[in-house]
């Protein structure tokens, strides 16, 4: 029996695919808003999320040209990791990878907030 | 200059296809499991022992995302009912399969003969744990020879998993792993996980695995399982 072998050009690192995202969602929202340029791209990555600004941003030069974005800047906040803990509720930013509750000891733990990754605001023309 | 609030997802994307994906494998009736590891923890030994445990019971298919190579759909391809190799040409450092690709992938599957669907994905702990497919159930393989702390190191994979399957248990006797600590560790990030400690070498603990799969599979058949993707801590603050 044989199997049917499929080619994705998808260079390596999934911030190419995401970077598509963010320029998708840009363009949507400067249209939307009947803008001619955009300046700024406000972005907001949770400190445990795997994508690497650096990555995006070179993606973002390679997939923005002959757009309207092609010259907008991108910024990325970082939003502090979250851990809440399943025994006493505390809610806290983990010090190290030992992750114990500061309030309880506690070993049994939710993350609540660290893997964002969305666009918080931009700037238009 | 005027600013907008945008407040959008940008992994929105893939977790529409995603949904897609799965409503088109519950039509067809096909449960799909996103197995995850890293590089040669025995993912595709686990498809093997896994249609050789139920080929007489389900018709398996297997997208293979083997990403510089054919040589695990070579290995499989007999076995299943169908394969599609994913592979990502000249550019073998593709880190995760993504939703777009298994979505095209299973327009190459013959779906209406299947009942399962087993996704090996791209040997990795990190990215994969980004990329909902449209899976049913998330599997982690942990093997001993990694050592036991790869959900201290790699902690949201873990977090997310369905299942975690401990391979190679025959290099009990040889390495230093603490297969309760190992445990401790992830039920603390992820109460509701289910452990299998197996080796896909000697067979041990294929029963009960492929008891689990089955039981799985069988429970989706009367009641489609509700959309597992909104994976914690990804939520906008
Ligand atoms: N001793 C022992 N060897 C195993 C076991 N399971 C897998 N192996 C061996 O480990 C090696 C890697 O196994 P694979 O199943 O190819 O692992 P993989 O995760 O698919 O690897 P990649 O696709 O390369 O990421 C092979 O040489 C297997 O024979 C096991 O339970 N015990
Ligand atoms: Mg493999
Ligand atoms: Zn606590």
């Amino acid at each position: 029996m044989g199997y049917s072998v499929l080619i994705c050009y998808l260079p390596g690192m999934h911030e190419f695919e995401i970077t598509q995202s963010i320029l998708d969602i840009t363009l949507n929202k400067a249209k939307e808003a009947q803008a001619s340029r955009v300046t700024e791209i406000n972005l907001v990555v949770g400190e445990w999320s795997s994508f690497a600004p650096e990555c995006i941003e070179f993606y973002f030069d390679f997939l923005g040209k002959g757009t309207i974005a092609e010259e907008a800047n991108l910024h990325f906040k970082s939003e502090p990791a979250q851990l809440h803990c399943r025994n006493c509720s505390a809610v806290f930013h983990p010090q190290n990878t030992q992750w114990v509750c500061p309030k309880c000891q506690s070993q049994i733990l939710e993350i609540v907030g660290g893997r964002e990754l969305y666009i918080a605001t931009m700037e238009v023309e | 200059m005027r600013k907008i609030e945008v407040v959008q997802n940008i992994l929105g994307a893939n977790e529409s296809i995603a949904v897609q994906n799965k409503q088109i494998l519950d039509e067809s009736g096909v449960f799909a499991l996103n197995i995850m590891s890293s590089p040669g923890a025995g993912k595709t030994s686990l498809i093997l022992q896994t249609i050789a445990g139920l080929k007489d019971r389900l018709r398996i298919g297997v997208i293979e995302g083997d990403v510089a190579s054919t040589l695990d759909a070579e290995k499989v391809k007999n076995e299943a009912v169908a394969v599609v190799l994913i592979t990502t040409r000249n550019m073998p450092e593709s880190c995760s399969l993504t939703a777009s690709m298994i979505a095209t992938a299973l327009k190459k599957l013959p779906l209406a003969d299947m009942d399962l669907l087993l996704i090996e994905n791209v040997g990795n702990l990190i990215c994969p744990s980004e990329f909902v497919l449209g899976e049913h159930r998330r599997v982690v393989i942990s093997s001993l020879p990694e050592g036991d702390d790869k959900p201290i190191k790699y902690p949201m994979i873990f977090a997310d998993a369905d299942a975690v399957v401990i391979n190679k248990i025959d290099f009990l006797p040889y390495v230093e792993f603490d297969i309760a600590a190992f445990q401790e560790h992830v039920e603390g990030l992820n109460p509701r996980v289910k452990f299998f400690e197996v080796s896909c070498k000697t067979g041990a603990g294929m029963e009960n695995w492929c008891a689990w799969v089955q039981k799985e599979v069988e429970a989706s058949a009367y009641k489609s399982a509700s959309l597992n993707i909104s994976l914690g801590g990804r939520g906008i603050r």
